[in-house]
């Protein structure tokens, strides 16, 4: 069973419009470069030097990667990335 | 030979030392003050912090509320004649420093001087707030703290529109507006504050109308400006609870900023798209907007509503949680969304919450004794502000 990674919608047209994106479980690094591999816009957007860039938040569940073991959390079978930038609109 | 009423008042106005409504606003905070009134009187508003010792009673009570005899007293009754006739009354009785408010509470009020909203509710209100007053999470002592409280909305666009609405008709007693906008056609999909009457007219002016007519309980004060570094405390302090409903990240920023300095919380709420966030940011006591957000997203990637588009029930929805969490906070009930962020997708239809933390190295909330210095923030909204501050 693969793990999700949600794509916020300002990130969308990276990802062909797809909200949501199927990955294999494992380490969170490994999740994300195989994203980056898939989508390598999406990848530079988020990364750098493979590491999320600041201005990315990463939840993995409902916690954020910087308060668990940052990208070398583990991703579960079944479990949610949620990727989340900050909006301002209002 | 009587003498009338009015020879009375005179001749004890001319004994006594009278004080302003300006004077005593000032050193409202060192002078005792009494309120005089009768007890139906009080009970629709007084000045804040003011002794309820109706006149009837004032020489045998007065003991009780002023032991040492040199003590600054002002008393007050509805126009100044009666606290005349009193403050003639104390002075007989030894007390060597005695005030009548000049125009008494009709002219405080007038002058626009702050009161507190009353502490029973009139039969009116009993009416209007009914609803809220069976819920026994809030009940008459509930809906009292609401009319006692003060609120700021910043922006009064999609965010700012339900949630001040919802925030007037809860009977929220104060309601600031900032915005320095006016009102535009293409704000009319989504900013309900507004009507096709307004346009070209001042967002704020069109927010005290449609908020005022729908409940003459409030009183909103508006602030027709552009927050800034030079501004944003003295705004912000003003109220009790903030809501952010801005439309950037450099005043997003900011407000993170004085919020800090201040101690006061807000309630976070915003947008994009079909989507939206909220959460309230409460200094120290959980994370703050840079905690969470250390960056903003580079432009390209956070275009405004203007740019991107945004579906117009969307902040409906954003905008009536930070009023639901305004209103949880004001009333010290329930779980707030302190700690939580709350994300919204109108898409999928779902709601999400995700944990955050207090970030020990945020470079603006990190250091409890040194809150960021106000600096006014680029587009980057990188922080010079803490590198002032550590060097």
């Amino acid at each position: 069973m693969p793990a999700t990674v949600r794509i916020p919608t300002s990130l969308r047209s990276l990802t062909d419009g797809s909200a949501v994106v199927e990955v294999q479980p494992g380490k969170l690094d490994e999740l994300l470069g195989d994203l980056a591999t898939r989508y390598p816009e999406l990848g530079e957007r988020l990364l750098e030097d493979g590491r999320p860039r600041r201005f990315v938040n990463i939840f993995v569940a409902e916690d954020d990667i910087r308060f668990l073991d940052g990208v070398d959390t583990p991703v579960g079978e079944g479990q949610v990335v949620t990727i989340l930038p900050a909006v301002a609109g209002g | 030979m009587t003498k009338s009423y009015r020879d009375v008042v005179n001749e004890a106005k001319a004994r006594i030392r009278e004080i302003t409504p300006t004077d005593l606003e000032h050193r409202l905070d060192e002078l005792t003050v009494l309120d005089i009134r009768e007890a139906d009187e009080f009970e629709q508003g007084a000045i804040p912090g003011a002794i309820f010792s109706p006149r009837g009673t004032l020489e045998s009570s007065i003991s009780a509320h002023v032991t040492d005899p040199e003590t600054e007293i002002v008393l007050y009754c509805a126009g100044g004649a009666r606290s005349a006739l009193a403050a003639a009354t104390l002075e007989d009785m030894g007390y060597t420093n005695v005030w009548s408010l000049e125009g008494g509470f009709t002219r405080w009020k007038n002058d626009g001087h702050s009161w507190r909203a009353p502490e029973s509710l009139s039969s009116e209100q009993r009416g209007r707030y009914s609803r809220h007053i069976l819920l026994p999470e809030v009940g008459e002592e509930g809906q009292i703290k609401l009319l006692d409280a003060k609120a700021l909305v910043i922006g009064a666009g999609g965010l700012g529109s339900p949630s001040a609405i919802y925030l007037a008709a809860a009977g929220v007693g104060t309601i600031g507006i900032v915005d320095f906008d006016v009102v535009d056609t293409s704000n009319l999909q989504r900013q309900i504050l507004h009507n096709v009457d307004r346009l070209g007219r001042s967002k704020v002016e069109s927010a005290r109308e449609t908020l005022t007519a729908l409940n003459p309980d409030v009183k909103v004060e508006t602030h027709d400006v552009r927050l800034s570094a030079d501004n944003v405390l003295e705004i912000l302090g003003q109220y009790d609870v903030i809501l952010d409903g801005g439309d950037n990240f450099p005043t997003r920023y900011l407000v993170n900023d004085a919020s800090l300095h201040l101690r006061k919380p807000v309630v976070h709420g915003s947008i994009f798209r079909f989507e939206g966030q909220a959460t309230i940011f409460d200094p120290y006591q959980g994370p703050c907007y840079r905690c969470q957000y250390p960056e903003p997203p580079p432009p390209e990637l956070a275009p405004s509503c203007a740019e991107a588009g945004v579906l117009g029930v969307l902040p409906g929805i954003v905008g009536s949680i930070q009023a639901v969490e305004t209103i949880k906070y004001i009333l010290g009930i329930g779980e707030t969304l302190v700690g939580r962020l709350l994300c919204y997708d109108a898409l999928t239809q779902e709601f999400r919450t995700l944990n955050i933390r207090r970030d020990p190295d945020c470079p603006a909330c990190g250091d409890e004794e040194r809150p960021p210095r106000l600096v006014e923030y680029d587009a980057t909204c990188a922080y010079p502000g803490a590198v002032a501050r550590l060097n």
